[in-house]
């Protein structure tokens, strides 16, 4: 079990799609739901009154969820099989969803959509695609949910695929898969369906446990945001200052000559130290401590990156943002902006676009962005930030904004390429 | 080209010490829980790891139910001084002489007095940030939280109202007399830490590992004889092999049947085990909503 692999995915779809019961589905076949858990969804099933144990009742914890039958918040689930561990992040259809959806697509390899066979891909799905795209999560899984409510029809599913298809040609997504399901009698979850015979692909599960992430991290541009400056005090450790961090990007090894940005100044990396011992290599997302052979200024906020590759620095850059709270986001209101291990103060200086939910269009001329609305922004910065494009690499272009009377955090950024020579489709926002 | 691959616990311990040491960075007075149980002792580790060879940037702090099972105290006495580390220790016991908790009649279990205790030691020291070892796999409403969970100048939890927590962006902003609870491990599941003591050959209290224990049966769970739960009249104890998988207060943990006597034979148990942890608790079996409730009163 030692060296099963992390995959981190998100569910969304609209409400009464089935998600928590596909939740419940993949940990109760498995074999992940545990005896006392039963029991307690046993003794619960009385809420919902049909006597029938309810599988969402498993992921929705929150007193006020059960009452009301719904999700509220962003629910973390862990299961595992032999094959790979699984970290699910469980988001919410209905109020907020933009929000928490945002917020679970932030981690995720792998995002599973589901639609109702019944109705095929309406503007919720379109949505849900979209921001799984905007977020940049690689991979993607339409499942075609509650078969059994139309005959387990091929045509319907293909229609539907068909549907998704031709929309999602616009989208920035590598891979999307298919699979037709029924979640509540557990059709093709873990093993394929027998009522399916035409459908030649694997079960959700499997899809789960298969799929190649091995790159879905970046490993080509070499990035490390100084975290915390190490300085032990004690007298064998006289000369040790190391710089403590996560590699967000690439590869680093002993001896490589390194940049230090913003400041520009150079160095080489003498040692790569870890409490296990000294490394010749380390990267992305591997937790070190790098120390320099030049005794120069660096501190929390700064990168560390190689010098024929460096991210951009700028106190302007254009960025598409979520907002996540009530009071909406005006242009020209100065906030707080965490990116990477920078924290300064930004300010919105134009609102270039929303996007329309509904159509996913522009909407040009607007002043300001509401709760759960998504515009194209350009920001201002009281000081130089370093970053790289989000799709280059999440974690050097995502950010947050954040309030500074009330310290809430109110939105999430992605930023985009800055002056683009030549029109990059893969790159390319869906709304443009 | 070697292949860059992580297995998951290379993932979870490295995004681990990045929670803390973002919490090293961006508070003034932090402070770290240990309670000398297993997932305090993994978080020890990953502060070694995060912050050696210098000391760490806070001290440990125990609150002590003073129910305890004697061989975790000497344990975490034991452990912090091998680490070099300051451990600060808060008791329940104090906190009832004066009148910082109070208990409810019939109440036996010290597991929710040790919030008040926690408040006015985070008070006292003015601690604007604790390090907990909770996992959001323990609980239905520990699913929701945040790894950077705050906590309002009554040390208060409201979980319809947090605050977004996206990519490994933690917002540690606080106003003063408020707090923040962080919890490092929020990712990692049971099997997970057992696997993390197995590679990192960490040293665990010995009742982690089957023994002989006097017990008795209640509410469906064998529960440790002791002066603070002793035997009712009509009541017959067993001397059974058994080990604790969580440890609370004595007067509520419940041991289970087991034969491990090493790791490998607590994974493997815990692999094919169909009750979860917690499942062990007393105190947790109460309401569906009772860690929700006590969480939100400000337990860890």
């Amino acid at each position: 079990m030692e060296n099963t692999e992390l995959l981190r995915f998100t569910t969304a779809g609209s409400v009464d799609d089935g998600k928590s019961t596909l939740i419940g589905r993949l940990l109760y076949d498995t074999k992940l739901i545990m005896e006392d858990q039963l029991e307690s969804l046993q003794r619960s099933s009385d809420i919902t009154g049909d006597g029938q144990i309810n599988l969402a009742n498993l992921t929705d914890g929150l007193r006020a969820e059960r009452e009301q039958g719904i999700t509220i918040d962003v629910a973390y689930r862990y299961f595992a099989t032999p094959k790979r561990k699984f970290i699910v992040a469980d988001t919410p259809g209905h109020v907020q969803y933009t929000r928490n959806m945002v917020t679970g697509a932030s981690t995720a390899n792998l995002a599973i959509i589901l639609v109702d066979a019944r109705q095929g891909v309406i503007q919720q799905t379109r949505r849900h695609a979209y921001i799984a795209s905007l977020l940049r999560i690689p991979h993607l899984v339409l499942c075609i949910n509650k078969m059994d409510l139309v005959a387990y029809s091929e045509d319907i599913f293909n229609r539907i695929r068909e549907d998704f298809s031709s929309f999602a040609a616009g989208l920035a997504i590598r891979d999307i898969t298919f699979i037709p399901v029924s979640a509540l009698n557990g059709d093709n979850i873990v093993e394929k369906s027998d009522a399916m015979p035409w459908y030649y692909g694997p079960p959700l599960l499997r899809h789960l446990e298969d799929v190649y992430i091995g790159n879905d991290r970046n490993l080509r541009d070499a990035r490390f945001p100084v975290q915390y400056v190490i300085r032990p005090y004690k007298d064998e450790y006289h000369d040790f200052r190391g710089f403590a961090g996560q590699i967000a990007g690439g590869v680093f090894r002993k001896g490589d000559k390194v940049t230090i940005l913003p400041s520009g100044k150079t160095s080489t990396i003498t040692q790569i130290h870890t409490h296990d011992g000294e490394l010749d290599e380390a990267f992305a997302p591997q937790s070190v401590t790098l120390q320099l052979a030049d005794d120069i200024d660096i501190s929390r906020g700064d990168m560390i990156v190689k010098p024929d590759n460096v991210p951009y620095t700028a106190n302007e850059f254009e960025a598409m943002v979520c907002w996540m709270h009530d009071e909406p986001m005006r242009k020209g209101m100065k906030y707080g902006i965490k990116l990477g291990t920078k924290s300064a103060r930004c300010m919105p200086a134009d609102i270039l676009h929303r996007v329309n939910i509904d159509t996913l269009e522009p909407d040009v001329g607007a002043t300001s962005l509401g709760l759960n609305e998504i515009g194209r922004i350009k920001f201002k910065t009281t000081v130089p930030m370093v970053f790289d494009p989000y799709n280059r690499n999440r974690a050097t272009g995502g950010f947050i904004v954040v309030d500074e009377a009330t310290n809430l955090t109110l939105g999430a950024g992605m930023i985009l390429e800055p002056k683009r020579a030549i029109p990059n489709t893969d790159d390319a926002e869906f709304v443009i | 080209m070697k292949a860059h691959t992580l297995s998951h616990l290379d993932v979870l311990e490295a995004e681990s010490i990045h929670i803390m040491r973002e919490v090293a960075a961006e508070f003034e007075r932090p402070v770290l829980l240990f309670s000398g149980g297993k997932d305090s002792i993994c978080m020890l580790r990953i502060a070694e790891k995060a912050f050696r060879p210098a000391k760490f940037p806070f001290p440990l702090m125990h609150i002590d139910t003073g129910h305890n099972f004697p061989e975790l105290i000497e344990f975490r006495d034991k452990r912090a001084a091998e680490l070099g580390e300051k451990l600060i220790v808060r008791t329940v016991e104090d906190a009832l002489a004066k009148g910082i908790a109070r208990q409810t009649p019939g109440e036996t279990s010290r597991n929710r007095l040790q919030t008040p205790t926690l408040l006015a030691a985070i008070e006292e020291f003015k601690f604007d940030c604790a390090l907990g070892g909770a996992r959001r796999d323990e609980e239905k409403a520990r699913a929701k939280e945040r790894v950077f969970s705050f906590r309002d100048a009554f040390g208060q939890w409201d979980p319809k109202n947090q605050r977004p927590e996206l990519w490994n962006l933690y917002n540690g902003r606080i106003n003063p007399g408020e707090h923040m609870r962080v919890f490092p491990l929020s990712n990692w599941t049971e099997l997970d830490i057992w696997e993390y003591i197995d590679r990192e050959r960490l040293e665990i209290p010995n009742i982690y590992f089957s023994h002989d224990r006097e017990v008795i049966r209640r509410d469906n769970q064998w529960l440790p004889v002791s002066d603070l739960l002793p035997k009712r009249p009509n009541e017959a104890s067993h001397v059974l092999k058994v080990r604790v998988r969580t440890i609370g207060d004595i007067s509520c943990t419940g041991c289970v049947e087991s034969p491990a006597v090493t790791v490998a034979d607590i994974i493997n148990e815990i692999a094919a085990a169909r009750v979860t942890e917690r499942g062990s608790r007393a105190d947790d079996k109460r309401s569906e909503t009772a860690m929700e409730d006590r969480k939100r009163e400000g337990y860890f």
